[in-house]
């Protein structure tokens, strides 16, 4: 029920989560942060199993912070992306598998902004733009349709607005609140939530008939 | 120095030294000789292979100088056997690096690493250290050339240029002397075997003996290890053996 979305544009990676924190058909909190911030510039949404999700990120984010402590530097976006898919890969195989989806978002300055699309059996694609959940099968087109490389920050966040239109408009479950952060060269950036443009239904005041014949 | 306090690793001496891991770092002083240059464009590297026998086949394994990954190699010096310990524990943390992080390992890391291993046995276990010295030269992004050098105590630092094995004192002399920070490869090859042939004994040097290791980028900015042909191995030495010369 739950829905990350990422973009890369040309200096910069959008994310993007819903902010529905749920269990069963009940939504516990209507503003969860589903992204966890690993370090200066580097940027990850989990979504899947309730407990599983903060478990692993927290793990992976101080990992990582272990790594820069030990060696003197921050790990890019590939090898912190690597080193989270060994995690998932290894864990997959042991008694205790996490059953986390993820996306990666960072910046670096010998490749510049990276996505990286994680799943919980551990497979991993470096991606333009990646969604995760059932708002997927809405929102991949819709970015099929409006992506191109090398966006600006702004021409994104239309983009992701049109991505957050569209699930509103079909998908069954009420999304009406997106996190949004962005991860460029000075950080991570977090902008204002978004929300599905309302549109009102029309209405036709008037007397209802029927013709009896 | 009392004798009482140097047969175990696990005590110190009264002036406050554990003589074991002195004395390890003494065995060193009758390996063969490591010479590492760092330059403006890579690293020259020169090790004497110390032929115990003349039956013994010419055209032999590396004895002193390994590959440890990509952009990385290690020299050594002392005990062989304890060395070849060593440099498979630190291919093994190399390649452990890779499978977790997609991307080359820093030297700094796997020097670390094998100089904590060392550190253990000089305080636990009861074992006695290993009598190795590592010089480890290296290429990455971040850093360009590298030099590192760890002894038994599991001490590591960074290294300009650095002499191990038979001579060192000396031939350290020499590097300080003349090392300079804008020293070319040429430069660097010619100053390791002016320092190397200086408290020699003439005779017994022999272009067999040597085992070479240049570190550069090739066109594609890729770490590049070659060995000195032994044309160019005899050219060195003539062009700066001291007696020769007169």
């Amino acid at each position: 029920m739950e829905c990350l979305i990422g973009i890369r544009g040309k200096d910069f990676v959008l994310m993007a989560g819903d902010s529905v924190a749920g269990r069963s058909v009940v939504a516990m909190k209507k503003d969860h942060d589903k992204m966890y911030q690993l370090s200066n510039r580097l940027l990850m949404a989990a979504c899947g199993e309730g407990g599983d999700t903060v478990q692993f990120a927290e793990y992976i984010a101080k990992n990582i912070q272990l790594y820069r402590m030990r060696n003197g530097y921050d790990l890019s976006t590939k090898a912190a992306a690597s080193f989270t898919r060994r995690n998932l890969a290894d864990y997959l195989r042991s008694s205790t598998p996490y059953f986390v989806n993820l996306l990666i978002g960072g910046y670096d300055d010998s490749d510049g902004a990276d996505l990286y699309y994680m799943d919980y059996l551990g497979s991993m694609v470096k991606l333009p733009f990646g969604v995760h959940g059932y708002g997927s099968f809405f929102v991949l087109s819709v970015m099929d349709r409006y992506y191109k490389e090398d966006m600006t920050r702004d021409e994104a966040l239309v983009l992701l607005q049109r991505c957050i239109d569209e699930i509103h408009e079909r998908f069954i479950i009420n999304l009406n609140s997106f996190k949004v952060k962005i991860v460029d060269k000075e950080g991570i950036h977090v902008m204002k939530d978004l929300r599905p443009t309302t549109k009102q239904p029309e209405e036709t005041p008037g007397t209802q008939s029927m013709d009896i014949v | 120095m009392s004798r009482r306090y140097d047969s175990r690793t696990t005590i110190f001496s009264p002036e406050g030294r554990i003589h074991q891991v002195e004395y390890a770092i003494e065995a060193i002083n009758h390996a063969g000789t490591v010479i590492a240059i760092n330059s403006k464009n890579g690293i020259f590297i020169l090790a004497e292979a110390k032929r115990p026998s003349a039956l013994i086949a010419d055209k032999v394994d590396n004895e002193k100088i390994y590959k440890l990954s990509g952009c990385m190699v290690g020299c050594v010096a002392g005990i062989t056997a304890d060395a070849n310990i060593l440099i498979n524990y630190a291919r093994n943390q190399v390649q452990n690096h890779l499978q977790a992080f997609n991307e080359p390992a820093p030297v700094e890391k796997i020097v670390r690493q094998v100089a904590n291993v060392k550190q253990n046995y000089t305080q636990y276990g009861g074992l006695r250290p290993f009598g190795v010295s590592i010089v480890y030269a290296a290429f990455s992004r971040e850093g360009g050339f590298k030099l590192y050098h760890s002894d038994p105590s599991g001490n590591y630092a960074s290294w300009k240029s650095i002499c191990i094995g038979a001579n060192s004192s000396s031939i350290i002399g020499t590097l300080k002397e003349k090392w300079t920070p804008d020293i070319d490869l040429t430069g660097a090859k010619n100053l390791a075997f002016e320092a190397y042939c200086k408290p020699c004994d003439v005779q017994s040097i022999s272009s067999k003996n040597f085992e070479t290791m240049v570190l550069t980028l090739d066109s594609d900015d890729k770490p590049l290890f070659q060995a000195l042909g032994t044309d160019e191995v005899e050219n060195l030495l003539k062009e700066n053996n001291p007696i020769k010369a007169s």
